[in-house]
């Protein structure tokens, strides 16, 4: 295997690495189980799952402070996951239960919380980008010293609110980092094949944005951009562009069997970049901890997952009386018009 | 059972012959749209096109769709003649502009000095938990919106029918397909939308509906998946004694009002099913065009089995609550000759 030049002892905590590996490898974990759940037939719809790019979300929410908000796509397990968001209420609203996040109304692609400032996973391609600008400048106006994390796609970039949104972002000095999270594939389609230019952190030249490309399978070198692009917004400046590139292992949902690649380009990505392996050698061979010490962190992150699949199965299937509850922000309304 | 010459299409296959067969004689007709070319689309109603065609002509688009919808229409004005792919109708609210006031109105604005003739394809419909920006029909909203024409096939035969007669068409036509028609494998599929399907090219009239099934004692009437419902149902109400007809509208604009009115006018009774939201849609529209027209043929009020007005919820409880199905359909019949 390719040895990474980041393995190389660097000057981070034993803790720190532990907190990333722990964080990583529970995304990874509770979305194998989201895979064996929508296989049994327990999760519908499309599920979008998020290995092979949990280093983006764990290194980001690393940089983040408390009251910080963030908000994302339909791919969205990891980041509720990353922000600290209870793996149960997620889990059981992928099997659309009554203790799912959205008790059972908005499934994999729509989940929301309040508390953890997460603003929602999205089911239109780019439409969460305007929400984003509206959070941060929200936060602007209270005065608050907030940053939003606004996180899309490669294919997203090429949709045009997207560029109305850094207008007005650099035009208003909005406190956004527009996360790009660039998987390299929007469904089948390369990102090669569908932009003119695929430098996607120079995307805000235009506009006065600054942007910087970063290695998504580094979870130290993600948080490091983090860092400098949440410094940037805080201090006033403005927007800040993150062109994340990562790699998604599995199809684009559970019901794609990624034809357009080949299995080497997957294989290959996970033997020389998978971000957890990477954190893990690190710990290793920095002596950070022993092999005993990361079975025991597995051990732990199984259990949390499998109770999470406990949960969400037996959690009841929601009422029908629901049906009609949250449709407008006051009472129900029953077959009214 | 096996009949011979039979050629069973899904409704994907048949609307990728159609559209293979007119790209042979028209020159000017290009598809585009986001997977649609190497992946031979989401549905796979575009595949094999690349093959023959090549990329100038079957290209794939960036997620861009206020671009490359707009860019049809201009396309369209210019002599083209483009075949358009937006994967699910959920999506199109970013790229409505172009939809509403600039393909269905830019014929009436010019005068009648330019046509804006091309196809908007895209799937409909939900029941598999996918949610409420994903498994919408919005045939309402479509159809309400004057200067485009809408068509919704139940089955391969039309599908194809209908593609060759939407392409033919100089006016813009929205063909909206539903997703459980389509003949996917992730999919669970209605079988009885793969139907015998000719080889070579034919028209299925887009204004036109069918009497999917005769009847004397009630009529239904539907769209796409719905049909199917209806049938169903119909073949239930049968062995009750009850003769159902089915109407299966095949196209919403021009909407068919006098087969319509001419299956009421026998029936005496009118059920519409829609898996749109009830309100202020095709189901409405349908009894309006009865009751305007002659309300004394009715022997009693006739009924909607419609989407209720949620969004439509992830949880399949919920889901299979609020969708429309065979028995839904009886219990209106039984509920209108209880009255
Ligand atoms: C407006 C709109 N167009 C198309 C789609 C269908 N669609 C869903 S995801 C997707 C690909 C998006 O790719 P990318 O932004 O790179 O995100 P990724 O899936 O790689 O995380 C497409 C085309 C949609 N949901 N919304
Ligand atoms: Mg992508």
């Amino acid at each position: 295997m390719a040895a990474r030049k980041a393995a190389a002892a660097p000057n981070v905590s034993a803790e720190e690495l532990l907190t990333y590996y722990r964080d990583m490898l529970l995304i990874r974990r509770f979305e194998e189980k989201a895979g064996q759940l929508y296989g049994m037939g327990l999760i519908g719809g499309f599920c979008h799952l998020y290995i092979g790019q949990e280093a983006v979300v764990v290194g980001l929410e690393a940089a983040a402070e408390e009251g910080d908000k963030r908000i994302t796509s339909y791919r969205d397990h990891g980041h509720m996951l990353a922000c600290g968001m209870d793996p149960n209420g997620v889990m059981a609203e992928l099997t659309g239960r009554e203790g799912g996040y959205s008790k059972g109304k908005g499934g994999s692609m729509h989940m929301f919380s309040r508390e953890k400032h997460f603003y929602g996973g999205h089911g239109i391609v780019g439409a969460q980008v305007p929400l984003g600008a509206g959070l941060a400048f929200a936060d602007k106006y209270k005065g608050n010293g907030r940053v939003t994390f606004t996180y899309f796609g490669d294919g997203a970039a090429n949709q045009g609110q997207v560029y109305e949104t850094f207008n007005m972002a650099a035009l208003w000095d909005l406190p956004v980092v527009f996360v790009i999270e660039n998987n390299q594939y929007a469904m089948g389609t390369a990102q090669k094949r569908s932009t003119s230019t695929p430098e996607l952190y120079t995307r805000g030249a235009a506009f006065g944005i600054k942007g910087e490309i970063v290695d998504g399978m580094d979870v130290l070198a993600v948080k490091a951009a983090g860092e400098k692009a949440v410094k940037h917004c805080r201090s006033g400046k403005g927007p800040y562009i993150l062109e994340i590139k990562t790699y998604r292992y599995r199809g684009h949902s559970m019901s794609d069997p990624a034809k357009y690649r080949t299995r080497e380009e997957v294989q290959k990505m996970r033997e020389e970049r998978d971000p957890i392996d990477h954190v893990r050698e690190m710990l290793l061979t920095g002596k950070h901890a022993s092999e005993e010490d990361l079975k025991a962190i597995d051990k732990e992150i199984k259990k949390i997952v499998g109770d999470s699949a406990d949960f969400a199965r037996n959690s009841p299937e929601p009422a029908l009386e629901e049906l009609w509850t949250d449709i407008y922000a006051d009472a129900p309304t029953e077959g009214a018009v | 059972m096996n009949v011979p010459n039979e050629r069973k299409l899904t409704i994907a296959r048949a609307m990728a012959e159609a559209v293979a067969q007119e790209m042979r004689v028209d020159d000017g007709v290009f598809v585009m749209g986001e997977d649609i070319a190497a992946l031979g689309g989401v549905y796979g109603n575009t595949r094999g096109l690349l093959d023959e065609f090549g990329s100038e002509r079957i290209r794939d688009t960036p997620i861009s769709e206020t671009a490359f919808i707009g860019a049809a229409v201009g396309a369209a004005q210019d002599g083209m003649r483009p075949v358009v792919e937006l994967m699910f109708v959920d999506f199109f609210g970013v790229c409505f502009d172009a939809i509403y006031n600039l393909m269905a109105k830019n014929t009436y604005f010019s005068g009648g000095n330019f046509k804006v003739p091309m196809v908007l394809m895209t799937s409909t419909g939900g029941g598999y938990s996918d949610a409420g920006q994903h498994s919408q029909c919005l045939y309402g909203t479509f159809a309400h919106l004057p200067g485009m024409k809408v068509v919704c096939p139940s089955n391969a035969y039309d599908a194809k029918g209908l593609m060759t007669a939407a392409m033919r068409d100089d006016s813009p036509v929205v063909y909206m397909y539903h997703k459980s028609l389509q003949g996917m494998g992730w999919l669970a599929t209605e079988p009885g939308a793969t139907v015998h399907t000719p080889e070579e090219s034919y028209t299925v009239e887009i204004g036109k509906a069918k009497v999917a099934r005769e009847g004397r004692d009630v009529t239904i009437v539907s769209v796409g998946m719905g049909v199917h419902h209806a049938l169903n149902a119909a073949a239930q109400l049968e062995a009750d004694g009850v003769s159902a007809e089915v109407i299966d509208l095949v196209s919403l604009v021009p909407l068919d009002r006098d087969t319509i009115r001419a299956s009421v006018a026998k029936t005496g009774r009118l059920i519409v099913v829609d898996e749109d939201y009830m309100s202020y849609g095709v189901s409405g529209e349908v009894i309006a065009s009865v009751t305007e027209h002659d309300i004394s043929v009715l022997k009693a009020a006739p009924k909607r089995v419609a989407y209720p007005d949620v969004p439509i919820p992830y949880a399949r409880v919920m889901e299979q609550f609020c969708l429309p199905n065979p028995e839904k359909i009886i219990a209106a019949y039984q509920e209108m000759n209880a009255a």
